[in-house]
């Protein structure tokens, strides 16, 4: 496949690890928080940490859209669906984030599946409330102008990659007015999660998290550019990397933040440049200013409320935004209390330092978030990387045609 | 199935009719529908007993027996339909049993609403297929649900087969040592499907792979390998099988990533679609573990068939108590090759 081979070519992988061995101190660790959940699939899909010397260290970030959302958010879509009746449409990766009452969306849309019909026939109010799954925040605009009778919400969640999509939606619905369309609104800003990280105790006062800089958002950057981190690089003393979702892409910022890191600098770099440039996509960033602005507070799982870190629908468009229309407000509810989400967002412990991990918490059955999405640090580990907790890290691979020798 | 009175007031409209209730209601509209439509295209000797089952000789060894449902969306996709699936699909798990496949019973459960020209195109396709394969439908039932309580048509099959005494071919008897080979490139049906689904346009349409296996089984077989286990890698795809086989056998597997044959179309829609050609389901290929000093002798045996061309040797067997199916990446990093989670593809067969 052109165009995506190249990024992951074992050759030069092989080539980028040895220029890494050889650019590494060996007098000190190196400590690299890839912020994005893309990053993290990546890292882990492709077994990059095989290939990097021990002592440079990955930290997963909180960058994984679905892991950051707290469960009264999903409660709140769940009780659109249930309460107010409406067509409540998600993407997929939240349906099987554990919720309130035992719930999560994917139960909820069993049991309205089954009351739905029932509910109908008995007349009763919450007749026709259903979940579905989506691809494409589109076939939610057509959803609702398919069955006018209905009111469609769309769930909307994500960083900066998913907001200027939203923002088009809620445009579109406006010029068609529709009556029946609404978003909930929870898209979250990734500059307020990385300052989180770096006011944490653990980095700043404690000193307990080494981190020694940033692979900075692949996709979150084509839109806002690399402008927004030069403050992190400048008054953290951190530098950030940006790079490209690519197991090339990843060694090639470590070996950046290396060069870096022993040269003493804290600079932005820009490994993506072939999709992020300085100022980001302009015309994305004019339509998300024209329909959202900052909410004062939001909360985040892990991260706890964070300030001026969320968008919500501004009052010009206040017809599409599902909280006003159907009055649903947040509720903060407390993580299981054996979860470690938390402490896994903000890079402090490393999934197998869970206790339920890959035990009581595991993707049939999760717990917490970061077991849920692909790219939750905890699901990336138990799903491609827990053979290195098992102990058997001795086992080596023969080429094709040779048996193998535990 | 029941006896036809003649005298019918007028045939089927098989162009512009569809299916009612009373296809279903085991009147005379339903034994038209049996009689111009399933006997005429499906018809056998055993299926014209007209009983309510079918009474058919068995060859001597040990009965295998095999049913699956078939609730694909949408009903024709590139390269086949619900039709050709539901035999094809039964006639495979009878006969990665190591059993000659002989017989198939078929249960229509149709929706009202339905075109009767979908239903005379589904069933010349189901008729296509077991003539191809010489596995007659010897019975078969018919259900009609209401409008929305059903999605066009699901249709259940069940078949059945002799093995021979000594032949076991089984999940449980993968050793470490033995190699594992797949029969040709994998993903194309599941992909098929999505790419029909999602509406993507590609140049050459990938079209499913649904084939019936038992040819080519029947060429592994008579190349005299020792194989320990056969497996058609449907729902789940390879992954899912390798890890059940993985955890019967209680061993680990090691998979070779550039050794996947992948064809490029079937590698860019699962690129576009964020999803794993191992995790992708087929329905005409299947997976076979063999002893390693016979690995060359079942690949030759298996290029030599239309089925098996591009059959290739993919990974191997090891001990490992944690019954881990690993692969070492294309990139040169390692990585679990897990159980699929959740609905990767939903009514995909």
């Amino acid at each position: 496949m052109r165009f995506i081979d190249e990024f992951r070519d074992g050759e030069l992988a092989r080539g980028l690890a040895a220029a890494i061995r050889q650019a590494a101190r060996t007098d000190r660790d190196y400590a690299f928080m890839e912020f994005c959940g893309g990053h993290t699939h990546a890292i882990a899909r492709y077994g990059v940490a095989d290939l990097l010397p021990p002592s440079v260290h990955l930290i997963h970030g909180p960058g994984c859209p679905v892991c950051v959302l707290p469960i009264g958010r999903i409660d709140m879509a769940i009780r659109l669906a249930i309460d107010a009746g409406v067509t409540l449409c998600s993407y997929g990766d939240p349906m099987r984030v554990p919720a309130s009452d035992g719930l999560s969306l994917i139960k909820a849309k069993a049991t309205l599946g089954r009351g739905g019909r029932a509910g109908a026939a008995a007349g009763s109010a919450t007749a026709g409330g259903e979940i579905r799954m989506l691809y494409s925040p589109a076939d939610a605009l057509a959803l609702a102008q398919q069955h006018p009778e209905r009111q469609v919400v769309f769930f909307a969640i994500g960083f900066e990659t998913t907001t200027p999509p939203t923002a088009l939606l809620i445009k579109q619905a406006q010029a068609l007015d529709l009556r029946n369309f609404s978003v909930l609104c929870c898209h979250v800003l990734t500059p307020s999660a990385i300052a989180s990280i770096l006011e944490s105790p653990e980095v700043r006062r404690w000193g307990t998290l080494a981190l020694d800089g940033f692979i900075g958002p692949a996709h979150v950057s084509t839109i806002i550019g690399t402008r927004p981190y030069v403050f992190f690089a400048e008054e953290y003393r951190k530098p950030v990397v940006i790079a490209g979702f690519e197991p090339l892409d990843v060694m090639q910022a470590i070996l950046m933040l290396i060069k870096q890191v022993n040269a003493g600098q804290a600079l932005v770099e820009n490994e993506f440049s072939r999709a992020v440039s300085r100022d980001g996509n302009r015309k994305a960033q004019q339509l998300v200013s024209e329909v959202f602005e900052l909410r004062r507070s939001f909360a985040w799982r892990g991260l706890g409320e964070l300030p001026y870190s969320a968008l919500r629908i501004r009052r010009e468009f206040a017809d599409f935004d599902a909280e006003r229309r159907f009055g649903v407000g947040y509720q903060p509810v407390e993580d299981h209390p054996a979860c470690e989400c938390g402490a896994v967002l903000r890079g402090v412990k490393r999934p197998q330092d869970c206790r339920i991990f890959g035990s009581v918490c595991t993707p049939e059955n999760p717990v917490g978030s970061c077991m849920v999405s692909s790219e939750g640090a905890c699901a990336a580990h138990y799903s491609f990387g827990r053979f290195v907790d098992a102990g058997d890290g001795a086992v080596t691979c023969a080429a094709p045609g040779l048996a193998v020798t535990p | 199935m029941n006896g036809v009175r003649k005298g019918y007031v007028r045939p089927l409209d098989l162009r512009h009719g569809a299916v009612d209730m009373t296809h279903g209601s085991g009147g005379r509209a339903m034994a038209q529908l049996i009689e111009e439509l399933f006997a005429k295209h499906l018809g056998n000797d055993f299926l014209g007993q007209r009983n309510d089952g079918a009474v058919m000789p068995l060859p001597r060894g040990r009965l295998v027996m095999s049913t699956d449902g078939h609730v694909v969306s949408p009903l024709f996709f590139p390269g086949g339909d619900i039709g050709c699936l539901s035999v094809n699909g039964t006639i495979n798990d009878v006969a990665v049993l190591g059993a000659t496949p002989l017989y198939l019973a078929a249960g229509f459960i149709l929706e009202e609403g339905l075109p009767l020209a979908d239903l005379v195109r589904i069933v010349e396709s189901m008729a296509r297929a077991a003539s191809e394969a010489g596995v007659p439908v010897v019975t078969g039932d018919t259900k009609v649900v209401q409008k929305g309580a059903g999605d066009g048509v699901y249709i259940t099959t069940t078949g059945v087969g002799v093995v021979a005494d000594g032949e076991d071919f089984s999940g449980d008897r993968a050793r470490p040592g033995d190699q594992i080979i797949v029969s040709g490139s994998i993903g194309e049906h599941g992909m098929a499907i999505m790419a029909q689904r999602e509406s993507l346009g590609f140049a050459a349409p990938i079209v499913s792979d649904t084939a019936a296996l038992h040819g080519l089984i029947a060429a592994m077989r008579a190349s005299g390998a020792a194989i320990r286990a056969l497996r058609d890698p449907t729902r789940g795809g390879v992954a899912t099988t390798l890890n059940e086989i993985a955890g019967q056998s209680g061993v680990g597997m090691m998979l070779q990533e550039s050794a996947l044959p992948v064809q490029a179309e079937v590698a860019a829609a699962c690129e576009f679609l964020g999803l794993d050609p191992l995790y992708v389901a087929n329905e005409g290929k299947l997976l076979a573990i063999v002893a390693a000093e016979d690995v060359d002798k079942l690949l030759a045996a298996m290029r030599a068939h239309p089925l098996g061309q591009r059959a290739a040797m993919i990974g191997s067997v090891h001990a490992d108590a944690h019954h881990f199916v690993q692969m070492t990446t294309g990139f040169g990093g390692r990585r679990i090759v897990d159980w699929l989670t959740g609905e990767q593809l939903p009514r995909i067969c």
